[in-house]
């Protein structure tokens, strides 16, 4: 498959050469001159130097035979336009742009990027499943389903240790699917399981009602 | 008419200005509280501190409501963003934006933006002036 980078930072440096060991053609597109050297000398003449936003630059790239365009600089609104320039002007299939301010997502969603990825957002919630305070971690989410799924510890003192499921008012959108206990195997609840102290509780849910589930899995 | 200009480098704080002579309603944002020096003296608009690509910052700049949008920092790419966010977001009915590149500016134009280049108007004026006579000259 050929793919055109974006951005020969770390981050398109890393992916260009991941790409590049899976066996597709890469080409990296880098305004540093230092930057596409570099490149040039660790990966063999796969990067050229340039604006990836340019018109001109991108049809010199041949991104009109490209299967894929992912844009990876430390600009949002530079990922943004490469892409919109890549599906608008060379009708490539499938877009993707790295995401630096979350709040970008859904904007990017809206404004036809096929494909987010938000750095920060990956590295936060990698930190929020380490802090071992923290109630409730993202595990995925399904987004254009806009459900989730997310995982739930049960403290030795919630006042739902000790009650069986059914008892719990629980929000309609979610569902209990896994629980893995402090010791034994994991099982799936059913309506007459009971909670226990330490149990990890896998659950599917909505953002909306993430907190009243947080609420009916701690009684508190 | 409400309007927000996003960016106050010369042709933004000009801008401003004549718009608040004429009475309407100005909010402009930069990112640099330093670049409202170059806001006239008389200038009766909002000037905020914010990022005109920033959904809040918009928000408080009074996007919500606004009838006009013009983006005007140094980078292409930024006003393209913000006059998006203002265009398809917020559904501002008028969307103004500078694209120095001429080739990215036909681009956006076809997608719906409407975008002017400096560089192309400017040279533009530049080789019809050439191509006259001075004034004094005749």
């Amino acid at each position: 498959m050929y793919i055109i980078v974006i951005g020969g930072g770390k981050v398109g440096y890393f992916l260009a050469r991941a790409l590049l060991d899976e066996g597709h053609e890469i080409l990296v597109v880098e305004k540093s001159p230092a930057r596409t050297e570099f490149i040039s000398n660790e990966l063999g003449s796969v990067c050229v130097r340039g604006d990836g936003c340019e018109v001109s630059t991108l049809t010199d790239a041949g991104t009109g035979r490209a299967e894929m365009f992912i844009a990876v600089t430390g600009e949002d609104e530079d990922n943004l336009v490469a892409c919109q320039v890549a599906k608008h002007k060379f009708n490539v299939p499938r877009t993707v742009a790295r995401i630096n301010n979350p709040k970008n997502e859904a904007i990017f969603k809206e404004l036809g990027i096929d494909v987010t990825v938000s750095s920060t957002n990956i590295i936060m919630e990698s930190i929020q499943e380490e802090v071992p305070t923290h109630s409730l971690t993202h595990l995925l989410d399904i987004r254009d389903k806009g459900l989730e799924i997310v995982e739930l510890k049960i403290p030795a003192d919630a006042k739902t240790v000790g009650k069986e499921i059914r008892e719990l008012s629980l929000p309609p959108e979610s569902r209990l699917f896994l629980i893995i206990p402090g010791q034994g195997k994991p099982r799936v609840p059913t309506a007459s399981t009971v909670i226990q102290a330490e149990d990890q509780i896998i659950a599917i849910t909505t953002p909306e009602s993430e907190e009243a589930l947080r609420t009916a899995l701690r009684g508190s | 008419m409400k309007i927000v200009i996003m960016g106050c480098g010369r042709v933004g704080a000009r801008l401003a200005g004549l718009l608040d002579i004429e009475g309407h309603d100005v909010n402009i944002v930069d990112t640099e509280a330093y670049s409202f020096r170059r806001l006239p003296a008389e200038f009766g608009g909002n000037a905020l501190v914010g990022d005109g690509m920033d959904e809040d910052s918009l928000r408080k700049a009074g996007i919500e409501g606004a009838d006009a949008f013009i983006a005007l920092t140094q980078g292409d790419n930024r006003n393209v963003m913000g006059a998006q966010i203002a265009g398809h977001i917020f559904k501002v009915p008028r969307v103004l934006c500078r694209i120095y590149d001429p080739l990215r500016r036909e681009l956006f134009n076809s997608l719906g933006i409407e975008a002017f280049s400096p560089t192309t108007i400017f040279a533009q004026m530049l080789k019809e002036k050439l191509e006259t006579e001075p004034e004094e000259a005749k």
